[in-house]
């Protein structure tokens, strides 16, 4: 199924963010926003849900964490038991250092993980620019004209108001 | 439109940039040919790295016999390299984690280096407790996997075990976070460049990435864990490598300031690293308007805190050796201050104590040449603490039948030679062909189109007429 999209294209990270809340105050269904670097603020200008990432993290910590408290107690003090300058077989202290990094290790490269299938990037994939320039330094709006309350022209002022350089509709494939 | 600047303090990036300043600058440098600088800088390197690579060839197939090490002192120029690299290598990590927690905006210039510079740093690090193992081609014997040898698991209470940890996973996390933040960076490069192999492998190594504000409030929230991660990781990589020392019953070395001591010691000298490394490549490669006077004012600041804490730390040595009444500590300390290792010691205390309080005064802080010596200073003096931490305390130990001199042997310093030139061909490599700074990040800090105020426009109404006005002229709504 296509749908009509509005794009707004904007060159001032304060004029994405007023063209945001506009936007969403206003009821409008934003489908995506591209910027150049991270926009602080955007995440409340256009309405996100906190990502669940933070929580992602700790559980991959406490999995890392587990997992390496009982390998270690495993393999000294079941598996093959050697007595070290007569330490019991399962002392615990010693293994808070490797704990520590394997936990620190298991959530850093999960978490980057978690990121990639959140975001569906991956090597080689082909970036689909909303607007040439939104890598450098154009800042672009998208729009879906969901229905005939969609006013185009009073959007294209609204864009205007926040100094637009350019607007257009263009047909697209929706997901 | 009146633009209130209630920003009192001045920007971090000079020249008054916009966006498209920044993406020109910073890729400029990667897309113009190398210049003959370069060119000669990379092959000196080169000709270190090959220097160095011939040494470890022979001293792999002659054997370790051909360093000057000996009974008493089993530990001394490759493991104070070890410690020296891995301590440059904190620097990075410090600017782009532990700066980033506080939210230290001046990070964003230095950070991607200084991540680099980290990187390269562990991999020389890595690279001699190998060369150390005589037989490096059973490292693999360090992993704990199920073998036919019993299984015989490694002793997970050595240091030496939680250091090959320790450092496996700084090198991981910090190439992640590394290329977590050149994502972006890549993608811009990508989408400037022109049809052809620059255009393609930046595509594969962007992964797509289109500056979707999702993907940004995501990855925002990823920096965020692992700059979270990585601040208690670093910390834990020195001490982990103190321990190395401080766990051992050698005088010297059995002490528990051991751990903040280190930490201290690897931030100071990661700092001069930076320092060094980015004064040059500001000047060639014209960063002056990124990495300004201000920058380098910060780091010195950090250096003279960093560089007090190691001077006090040498003091509490001292003193609870004084007071320990144990005659075998007090020996070793009183042998460091004048035995035949007291130049390396004195070396140490003017590089490292002595010459850094000259950074208190601004005039000095503000000479960028005066910054540069003293930074070198700084790692010669640093490079000699860890010579002096392991020489000293091993040459004259319980039994005065078996004190022992040491000498560095040709290979050993052309090892030392070829970890340098290791060091500089990545990290040249990484000038030419990478962003060698934060493109995404600096944009995110400039004073140009930040959000003084958002005005909400009246389309109905006339209350915001007249800011509008310009814009709305001739409009009927």
């Amino acid at each position: 199924m296509s749908r009509r999209v509005f794009v707004g294209v904007f060159e001032a990270e304060e004029d994405i963010l007023g063209m945001a809340q506009a936007a969403r105050e206003r009821g409008l269904k934003i489908i995506d926003i591209f910027s150049p670097y991270a926009v602080h603020g955007m995440e409340q200008a256009a309405g996100i849900k906190p990502s669940r990432l933070p929580i992602t993290c700790f559980i991959l910590a406490l999995l890392g964490a587990g997992l390496k408290t009982w390998f270690e107690f495993w393999t000294t003090s079941v598996n093959w038991p050697i007595d070290v300058g007569g330490k019991p077989w399962n002392s615990w202290p010693a293994f808070v250092p490797i704990t520590f990094e394997v936990m620190v290790l298991f959530a850093g490269v999960g978490t980057v993980i978690a990121l990639f299938i959140a975001c569906r990037l991956y090597p080689g994939k082909k970036a689909k620019l909303a607007f040439p320039g939104v890598t450098d330094d154009r800042f672009a709006i998208l729009l879906e004209e969901s229905d005939a309350t969609f006013d185009v022209e009073e959007i294209t002022q609204l864009c205007k108001h926040f100094n637009s350089t350019h607007v257009e509709e263009r047909t697209e494939e929706s997901d | 439109m009146a633009e209130v600047q209630t920003n009192m303090r001045q920007p971090w990036i000079l020249g008054d940039k916009k966006p498209i300043d920044v993406s020109n600058d910073i890729c400029e440098i990667i897309e113009r040919k190398p210049t003959g600088l370069w060119w000669a800088a990379f092959l000196t390197s080169l000709t270190m790295l090959i220097v160095g690579t011939v040494a470890v060839i022979y001293q792999m197939s002659t054997g370790i016999g051909t360093w000057g090490l000996n009974k008493t002192v089993g530990w001394a120029f490759d493991i104070t390299n070890f410690v020296f690299w891995i301590g440059i290598g904190h620097a990075g990590t410090l600017i782009s984690a532990i700066l980033f927690l506080f939210r230290q905006k001046w990070r964003t210039s230095v950070n991607r280096a200084a991540e680099a510079m980290t990187l390269f740093a562990v991999m020389c690090a890595g690279l001699f407790p190998l060369i150390h193992m005589g037989r490096p081609w059973l490292f693999y014997w360090i992993v704990p996997y199920p073998n036919f040898r019993g299984p015989l698991w490694v002793n997970f209470r050595s240091p030496l075990c939680w250091d090959f940890f320790a450092i496996s996973t700084y090198f991981t996390i910090s190439a992640v976070f590394w290329y977590i933040g050149l994502m972006p960076d890549l993608a811009t490069i990508r989408d400037r460049a022109k049809p052809g192999w620059r255009k393609k492998i930046m595509g594969f190594f962007s992964f797509g990435w289109n500056g979707s504000y999702r993907t940004w409030s995501r990855y925002e929230v990823v920096y965020l864990m692992l700059a979270g991660l990585a601040t208690p990781l670093v910390l834990s990589v020195h001490t982990i490598v103190s321990m190395d020392f401080a766990t051992s019953i050698v005088p010297g070395w059995h002490t528990t300031i051991f751990p903040p001591y280190f930490v201290a010691g690897a931030i100071f000298s990661g700092f001069a690293m930076v320092l060094t490394l980015m004064l040059i490549a500001r000047k060639v490669m014209r960063l002056e308007d990124y990495f300004t006077v201000r920058h380098v004012d910060a780091m010195c600041k950090i250096i003279i805190l960093t560089g007090s804490l190691v001077g006090l730390a040498y003091l509490t040595e001292f003193f609870t050796a004084a007071y320990s009444g144990n005659g075998y500590e007090q020996f070793v300390f009183f042998n460091r201050a004048a035995g035949p290792f007291a130049w390396a010691y004195w070396t140490m205390i003017t590089c490292n104590v002595i010459t850094p309080q000259l950074l208190w005064f601004k005039k000095i802080r503000s000479n960028l040449l005066l910054v540069f010596l003293l930074s070198i200073v700084v790692n010669i003096g640093m490079w000699f603490e860890r010579f002096v931490i392991i020489v000293t305390s091993l040459h004259r130990d319980y039994l005065p039948s078996s004190w022992a001199d040491y000498t560095p042997t040709i290979i050993e310093i052309l090892t030392l030679v070829g970890s340098f030139g290791l060091f500089l061909t990545a990290f040249l490599l990484f000038c030419r062909f990478l962003p060698v700074i934060a493109i995404a990040e600096v944009k995110g800090v400039l004073s140009f189109g930040r959000p003084k105020k958002i005005r909400q426009p009246d389309l109905d109404g006339s209350e915001t007429k007249e800011e509008a006005e310009p814009e709305m002229e001739g409009v009927t709504l």
